[in-house]
């Protein structure tokens, strides 16, 4: 489909090699390079608030990936991400205070121990599906959420648990500034794996799982194994994310992972495109900028014409909150594949622009 | 392993779903090297002797048995890698993989690469490993004729093709036994000759053995060594196509008492 037909006329594969890149075109690859760049360059051109805004896309971009995973690559599903994203942040603020370990190496220990729990309560998955599945990870949503308010020694209990920034070679990361580029790191160190384990033998697995179990099984497949096995990949992602965001906060409270987080995880893979790498990023950043987009409007409309007309006055905080959900709707309906899929229709259009016939 | 033991024996096979019986004692054995093909009304359990072969179901009674080795209780996954594959008989390929994964998850249980060295990719070998296979399952993609769509989601392409990628898929199992569940259904004539061929070709040049379900008894009676005739649940026959053909009982139960018996290329049913 989209990968045949957007490379340019011309450019034959000769090696197996050249064939299997993550990025097929010259043109995006440059693009990546240009984004990242943008990105490590923000700090010159961009105040502390639009840094952060960055920053909690990265993080949640991270997270998302993870959920991505699991919803959209294994096809299975889980109301519960924000509980193992709470997992990771706390992981690493306690394994930072109670053994002393450096919070750069916390944050990869993080992810590993919220994988451990992610495949503990991904077990179900072994034998659920569907519904079924989702019922059992909404139990491990409120199960975590409930240890996370009574375990004052990993959480802090009900005050929340203070953390510490991450420092290196005795440089702290705690400004917006500097913090963009461990999260950048990240992002580029997750995404990167994410690609790569889908174009090698386990990630194959996962898809084969969603699109056919059966024949996936007789393809010497072990379903149980993989779909555990993507339980533990959504647990790292959201753990790392979790204790990124721990040590960017400097404050965890434990209301902060709640199931409505959960809901807001599965609308970012659901709007940026369930089975798209790249789409988990951009679903992120839908969900974080949006706000930020209706804010702008609702600021623009305050005491403007219309807002006189209609005497909305204090109203139009509600509006905002209702445009929001409305564009989240509308953008189920007219694009249920998600931006990922949006995107590669918009690059397929200017490929053949002006002929497109 | 000696000569004369066959690559696949099924002793007494039962299989009951409550009170319905799809199988009853079934017993046969397919030699190393030959096209065995099993052929019935339909609901006469050839498909669930397959799925007792493949490992989809478990035999109530009796024991299935791969070169020599008692599979009767092995989970299906763990089968790929004693060297078996198989197709289904409705398509079951991988829809929004494209061709080419859908064929390289063939080759899974061949691959080392685990999680780590997965995302590692360029680091630990994923690459190199990846490059090898292609490699190989490019010659079962040239082999099956499918170069063209190696790229495309399996779920756009047409019929015939779908069949095709389903049977590379299961060729890249590297399967010593492939059992093929109606390979040929819903096909055209052209189709279904090149099919013939592919099969042929699997079994002759590959060295495959074949255990095969069709309905299209002039590609059975052509291309098949031995043929096993089941009906409701029991095996009624079993022969050399010309013998199996002559069976008084086959005739009645499977290709009917017709005029003239002496069509076998008539597609029947």
């Amino acid at each position: 489909m989209a990968t045949v037909s957007l490379l340019p006329a011309g450019d034959y594969r000769t090696t197996y090699r050249a064939d299997t890149t993550i990025f097929p075109t010259r043109n995006s690859r440059i693009a990546l390079w240009l984004g990242i760049a943008l990105v490590a360059a923000s700090p010159l051109f961009f105040g502390r608030y639009e840094l952060s805004l960055l920053i909690n896309i990265g993080i949640l971009g991270i997270a998302a990936l993870g959920l991505n995973i699991l919803v959209g690559f294994t096809g299975q599903i889980s109301i519960g991400h924000a509980a193992f994203f709470g997992v990771g942040a706390f992981a690493s603020a306690w394994l930072h205070d109670r053994f002393l370990i450096p919070v750069w190496a916390c944050i990869p220990l993080a992810g590993l121990i919220t994988a451990v729990v992610g495949i503990v309560f991904g077990a179900p998955a072994a034998r659920l599906k569907g519904l079924y599945l989702a019922i059992a990870t909404l139990a491990a949503q409120f199960i975590l959420e409930d240890f996370f308010a009574r375990s004052a020694w990993f959480t802090g209990g009900v005050a929340g648990r203070i953390t510490e920034p991450l420092t290196l070679f005795g440089f702290a990361f705690d400004r917006e500034e500097s913090y963009l580029y461990v999260v950048l790191f990240y992002v580029v160190l997750m995404y990167l794996a994410a690609a790569n384990l889908m174009r090698t033998r386990d990630g194959r697995a996962l898809v084969a799982v969603r699109d056919h179990y059966l024949s996936a099984e007789i393809m010497g497949i072990n379903l149980a194994y993989y779909r555990t096995l993507s339980f533990g990949i959504a647990s790292l992602y959201a753990g790392i994310g979790g204790a990124l965001y721990a040590h960017y906060l400097m404050f965890v409270s434990v209301e902060a992972f709640n199931i409505l987080f959960s809901i807001q995880f599965l609308g970012m893979v659901i709007i940026g495109g369930l089975g798209s790498i790249m789409g988990s990023l951009m679903g992120a950043a839908f969900m974080v900028l949006l706000p930020e987009v209706v804010q702008t409007a609702a600021e623009a409309l305050a005491g403007g014409a219309i807002d006189r007309a209609l005497k909305l006055g204090a109203s139009i905080s509600y509006l905002r909150e209702m445009a929001i959900g409305a564009a989240i709707i509308a953008f189920l309906i007219f694009e249920p594949d998600g931006l990922a899929h949006r995107w590669r229709l918009v690059k397929a259009y200017w490929k053949l622009y002006p002929y497109s016939h | 392993m000696a000569e004369e033991a066959p690559i696949l024996a099924a002793e007494h096979v039962s299989l009951r779903f409550g009170g319905v019986r799809a199988l009853t004692d079934v017993s046969f054995s397919v030699r190393r090297g030959e096209i065995f093909s099993i052929i019935g009304p339909n609901g006469a359990g050839k498909t669930s002797m397959v799925n007792c072969v493949s490992g989809r179901y478990r035999p109530t009674e009796g024991r299935v048995l791969f070169e020599g080795q008692d599979i009767t209780r092995l989970g299906p996954n763990r089968r790929a890698s004693l060297g078996i594959g198989r197709t289904f008989q409705n398509l079951a390929l991988f829809g929004h993989m494209s061709v080419l994964d859908n064929i390289m998850v063939g080759r899974h249980h061949l691959l080392k690469t685990g999680l780590l060295r997965g995302m590692l990719y360029w680091f630990g070998g994923a690459q190199k490993e990846e490059l090898e296979h292609r490699r190989e399952v490019e010659e079962i993609i040239d082999f099956l004729e499918i170069q063209h769509v190696r790229k495309a989601p399996a779920g756009t392409l047409p019929y015939g093709l779908r069949k095709r990628v389903e049977l590379a898929r299961a060729v890249a199992v590297r399967p010593r036994l492939i059992l093929l569940d109606e390979p040929m259904a819903g096909m055209n004539l052209e189709e279904k000759e090149d099919m013939a061929r592919f099969i042929v070709d699997l079994n002759e040049e590959w060295g495959m053995t074949v255990l095969m379900i069709e309905h299209d008894m002039g590609v059975v009676m052509d291309i098949s060594h031995r043929v096993m005739v089941l009906d409701f649940g029991r095996r009624i026959a079993e022969g050399q196509p010309e013998e199996v053909l002559a069976d008084p009982h086959v005739r009645r139960a499977y290709l009917g008492e017709a005029d003239e018996v002496t069509q076998p290329a008539e597609e029947v049913v």
